[in-house]
């Protein structure tokens, strides 16, 4: 075996070995890298009680309960397995909406309610002009 | 054919006519394609105008990857067949996808803002690109020290290969891990981008991986240039 054809048996290797590292990785890591708790994720565990978590899911659909002071709001997160109440008081980003992705920041209550202190919305892979939108599925805004 | 071209002299003469068409050629259609994508394209049905940043964000974030590719390529076949030319190129590739990279996250950040209310989040993709931007500065810097020592560039071109791994990382970290980072939009079948505002993304993607080329290549033709200027130093020197 000439030299250059081991080096070349090397280097294959050595790639072969990277992306086995690299999956490796990405499955080991599935739960520290977590950015958030899904709701199917805690129901039926123990709560993670007093720590800062966050908490991911879809704004379920008719759930949105806006308080008379105006600032305050109660909606329930979902991922098709379970269902968490939040509630939550300050200003929503503007993507924010019922049936659309949430990332709430703040800590369960031992009644398993979330009580958040910071939203984020989370939106999906798909871009479309609104008349489209329209047609395939309605989005409901916050505007009255 | 990538042998014949690791001859310096023969790859000079076909880079210097190649690099200005590289470079104009992909500014003109990066400039068309922002025109269009500013102009031209319905505004998104949720985020409105602010999903036009995705035209420039796109290509960043797919060469601050590719250029990483190259580099790793470069390293590789520097490591197997030993050609002086394929470490040019890996030392020319590095800060050029450098700065596609830290764009990607600077538009990324801009774009965040308004839409998830954030500008900032340590979600996996975020972090996963930001730890890419880390490695190519390392790579840099260890390519540089490894130069200023009189090495060969066997030790950055070892770094190149290994730093690989994160390429897989960034991809699948929208698939494997919850992330505030929407899923993939562009697959190689189909996308979930409407046709309407998709078409402008072709020619910045296009547009920008021309320009990349072409800063490359002169970058590389700097690199050759420099080195043939040391040699005959040293050569006059040793007279």
């Amino acid at each position: 075996m000439k030299a250059k054809h081991q080096r070349l048996t090397l280097g294959i290797l050595a790639v072969v070995a990277i992306l086995g590292a690299a999956l490796l990785a990405l499955s080991a890591l599935k739960d520290q890298a977590a950015f958030f708790y899904a709701p199917g994720d805690v129901a039926g565990k123990p709560l993670p009680l007093g720590k800062a978590v966050r908490l991911g899911g879809m704004v379920e659909k008719g759930s949105l309960i806006r308080a008379k002071d105006g600032v305050s709001i109660g909606f329930k997160v979902t991922d098709g397995k379970a269902v968490v109440p939040v509630r939550f008081r300050g200003v929503t980003p503007d993507l924010f909406r019922e049936g659309s992705g949430v990332v709430a920041e703040g800590q369960f209550q031992p009644d398993g309610s979330f009580a958040a202190d910071n939203l984020l919305a989370k939106h999906d892979e798909r871009y479309m002009p609104p008349q489209m939108a329209g047609k395939m599925h309605k989005s409901e805004s916050l505007e009255p | 054919m990538l042998h014949a071209l690791a001859n310096p002299a023969r790859f000079l003469k076909i880079a210097r006519p190649l690099t200005p068409a590289l470079f104009w050629g992909g500014l003109a259609l990066t400039l068309f394609g922002a025109w269009a994508g500013l102009t031209q394209t319905p505004a998104d049905y949720l985020q409105k105008d602010s999903v036009r940043i995705l035209y420039i964000h796109v290509p960043t974030a797919w060469l601050g990857m590719g250029g990483w590719s190259g580099l790793a390529v470069a390293c590789l076949s520097y490591l197997i067949w030993r050609h002086p030319l394929a470490i040019v190129a890996a030392r020319a590739t590095a800060p050029v996808g450098a700065v596609f990279a830290a764009l990607c996250l600077i538009t990324g950040s801009i774009w965040g803002r308004p839409t998830w209310g954030t500008w900032w989040e340590w979600d996996g993709r975020l972090t996963s690109m930001l730890l890419l931007f880390f490695v190519y500065i390392a790579w840099i810097a260890l390519a540089r020290a490894d130069a200023e020592r009189g090495g060969d560039g066997r030790i950055p071109a070892l770094f190149g290969v290994a730093g690989t791994v994160l390429l897989p990382i960034i991809r699948y970290s929208v698939v494997w891990w919850n992330t505030l980072h929407q899923g993939e939009s562009i697959g190689i079948t189909r996308s979930s981008i409407d046709g309407s505002m998709l078409w402008p993304l072709w020619f910045t993607l296009s547009g920008f991986s021309l320009l990349f080329c072409g800063i490359v290549l002169m970058r590389m033709r700097a690199l050759l240039a420099q080195q043939k200027v040391e040699a005959r130093l040293r050569r006059r020197a040793a007279q």
